[in-house]
């Protein structure tokens, strides 16, 4: 019987089998840190008289707690500041390479480790940070761990894992314009429940995948822990080559015909079986957006907010009741009447220049609806220079839209970028839970075309939306990008 | 991790149940940076209250915490285990413990054993009646002895294997060091590297 690309990536890096119900030894080729969930970790180390046994397959960036304003001036903030030089700290000691705030290599640690072409298909990734699966997207065994974990890798460059179930994610057919990967995966989460893929590993598959940019594969796999997964995968392909090539750390020469000869073996072989399949088609697939507190409560743009009164589960029921509570919204409300106070663009899930291309396509010549507050902030540094090489900065200041400085910003309430209590986001990060993004505050999670939109109409709205109101046949602005 | 086979301490008598990891360490001192001096956390909502076991001039010192049943439900923080560690604590003995808790306590080298209902009883009586007497924990027999009372205790063989071998997580896996470093030297030259910067 044939392997799963998922398997063949796990046999790869086997250390030692695990005999008698005891865990595999699995090797990580790539270890990434921030500040958050590393401090402890390096503290054990010292503890224990150990040093990091491989940094040269370790590299940490500042994010989580960064501000995107000032960047210059100490971080106000005491718990912030603290876990930014402990990490610096740490660092220096143990001779971990850091990207700081105000280095061009900086931002967030998801964004920054594809971008140097350290991610790359057929090898493990980890990070303390549970959207690690990102790096899938590049067909690696990619996951998030817990602190004592990250001290576990850090002193030995393996992990001892029980291995992962597969399954298949197929999305068939042939995006619409307008419709984006992040439509997508909102829309396979909805499908299966936010612990749906749980124990799982996803492989994203099909024709709706491979015609995805690389941006567009990472908004995936991003998201597949929302749906309960350990890790999210997408064989590699030309695309993901034509993305890695001449990247800072991609292999060159003959380093980089042997990777590809061994690239070209990770597919899942033809007889391989998944232990789970799901299907979706991608023909059908219209804007979607999240009513409620967890990503799995989404639903098409042109739907109405569901009444809970209609969901047979008695949990998912009264789940939805307080989550309708909490958002504040009715029942049956048609989701493009939804007005919001905020437009977040931007965290691992959405700020690349892609994703900051395709927004500022939408809104290029408008103006932002009255009184509506739009945070634009890249994912990285680089993405920022890249964008202002390409004028995109100006576009978005013009529109009247906040251009600021890398980092996770308000994907979380964690660092200066928050939501005031009550307020309510259309946001293109990856979490909508109850005060995620500031005490209070409330989250629709949409893709960067849908945060344009709404931007520019103050309710949640796509560019389809917009191409209807010019009342003319005009074709809907270029809907380049956007992760398709 | 240190090796542990048998020790002698003072104990603390804890007459409470359902002492949950909340209670152990509030949620507010989870922000450090840090892994130790976690010690002025312990119960720290009990330890304002002068009367609390821990804060008796009898059991200033002690290093075996005897608790009533179900100690270190709720929350997976390690930090309880941390704090009690660096409270002095190398022992719990009670009825029943949360799962998460006891697993993480085997890892950080803090002994839990379960001891029974009854036991729990007669060395909280014991304990009290005479104070200032250790209580001596043998792991390798999994007898605690307080005077002439000696009551078994019980922990899985796997983590008494590794409390007497001090072995950690990362102790466990370095023991097949050869063997991490022999696949290093199969590791494919294009496989990434952090350094140098290019
Ligand atoms: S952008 Fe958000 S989800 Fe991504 S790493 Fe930062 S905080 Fe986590």
């Amino acid at each position: 019987m044939g392997k799963t690309l998922a398997e063949k990536v796990w046999d790869d890096h086997l250390v030692a089998r695990g005999e008698d119900g005891a865990p595999d030894l699995l090797y990580i080729d790539l270890h990434l840190l921030h500040e958050v969930t590393s401090p402890q970790a390096f503290d054990g180390l010292r503890m224990a008289g150990r040093p990091v046994r491989r940094p040269d397959l370790t590299i940490a960036t500042e994010d989580h707690n960064t501000p995107t304003l000032a960047i210059d001036r100490p971080i106000a903030d005491l718990t912030s500041r603290t876990q930014i030089e402990t990490l610096r700290r740490n660092a220096q000691e143990f001779g971990v390479r850091l990207h700081s705030l105000g280095d061009v290599e900086q931002g967030i640690v998801h964004v920054v480790g594809p971008q140097l072409g350290l991610t790359m298909p057929g090898i493990t990734v980890v990070c303390g940070d549970s959207h690690t699966s990102t790096h899938g997207a590049f067909g690696a065994m990619a996951f998030g761990i817990g602190t004592s974990e990250v001290e576990h890798v850090l002193a030995t460059q393996t992990l001892p894992l029980k291995p992962f179930k597969t399954m298949a994610v197929t999305v068939e057919g042939e995006l619409r314009p307008g419709v984006t990967a992040k439509d997508i995966i909102l829309a396979v989460i909805a499908q299966i429940g936010t612990g749906g893929g749980q124990g799982y590993v996803l492989e994203y598959r099909g024709s709706a995948i491979r015609s995805l940019s690389m941006e567009g594969r990472m908004t995936i796999c991003n998201m597949s822990i929302e749906a309960g997964a350990r890790a999210g995968m997408v064989a590699p392909d030309e695309t993901t080559y034509g993305y890695l090539k001449g990247r800072p750390h991609a292999p060159e020469g003959a380093d980089w015909d042997a990777a590809v000869e061994y690239w070209n073996t990770l597919a899942t072989d033809d007889d391989a079986v998944f232990d789970a399949e799901i299907f979706l088609d991608a023909n059908t697939l219209e804007p979607f957006v999240t009513w409620g507190t967890n990503p799995g409560q989404g639903a098409s743009l042109s739907d109405s907010v569901p009444n809970p009164a209609d969901i047979a589960d008695a949990n998912e029921r009264a789940a939805a009741e307080r989550a309708l509570e909490y958002m504040d919204i009715a029942a049956g409300t048609p989701l493009k009447d939804i007005h919001v106070d905020a437009v977040f663009m931007g965290s691992c899930t959405n700020s690349r220049i892609e994703d900051l291309r395709a927004f500022a396509s939408i809104i290029e010549g408008q103006t932002k609806a009255e009184g509506v507050r739009v945070m634009v902030v890249p994912g990285s540094a680089r993405v920022r220079l890249q964008a202002e090489a390409e004028g995109l900065d100006k576009i978005i200041t013009a529109f009247g839209a906040e251009w600021r400085f890398a980092g996770c910003s308000m994907c979380l309430g964690m660092n200066p970028d928050q939501l005031a209590p009550g307020e309510r986001c259309a946001s293109t990060s990856n979490r909508n839970f109850e005060g995620r993004q500031g005490k209070g505050g409330r989250t629709h999670l949409v893709s960067p075309l849908v945060a344009a939109a709404t931007a520019i109409r103050g309710t949640l709205s796509s560019p389809w939306d917009l191409a209807q109101e010019s009342a003319s046949s005009a074709p809907v602005p270029s809907l380049q990008g956007g992760g398709r | 991790m240190d090796r542990f086979t048998r020790f002698t301490g003072l104990a603390a008598p804890l007459r409470r149940s359902n002492v949950d990891t909340d209670q152990i360490i509030p949620a507010n001192f989870l922000k450090r940076v840090t892994k130790t001096g976690f010690e002025d956390a312990l119960f720290y909502g009990w330890r304002q209250d002068p009367d609390f076991v821990l804060n008796r001039p009898e059991y200033q010192g002690a290093s075996v915490l005897v608790a009533g049943s179900d100690f270190g439900t709720g929350s997976s923080r390690e930090h309880a285990v941390w704090a009690l560690r660096d409270f002095g604590f190398r022992a719990v003995l009670s009825p029943r413990f949360g799962d998460i808790f006891r697993g993480n306590s085997g890892k950080q080298g803090l002994l839990a054993g379960q001891v029974s209902e009854e036991d729990a009883e007669r060395l909280w009586a014991a304990i009290e009646a005479q104070p200032g007497v250790g209580v001596t924990i043998d792991l390798v027999e999994r007898v605690a002895t307080l005077g002439d009372l000696s009551v078994p205790f019980d922990i899985d063989d796997y983590t008494r294997w590794r409390l007497i071998e001090g072995l950690d997580d990362i102790g466990l896996t370095l023991r097949d060091e050869p063997r991490i470093t022999e696949f290093e030297s199969r590791r494919e030259s294009w496989r990434p590297k952090t350094l140098p910067v290019k």
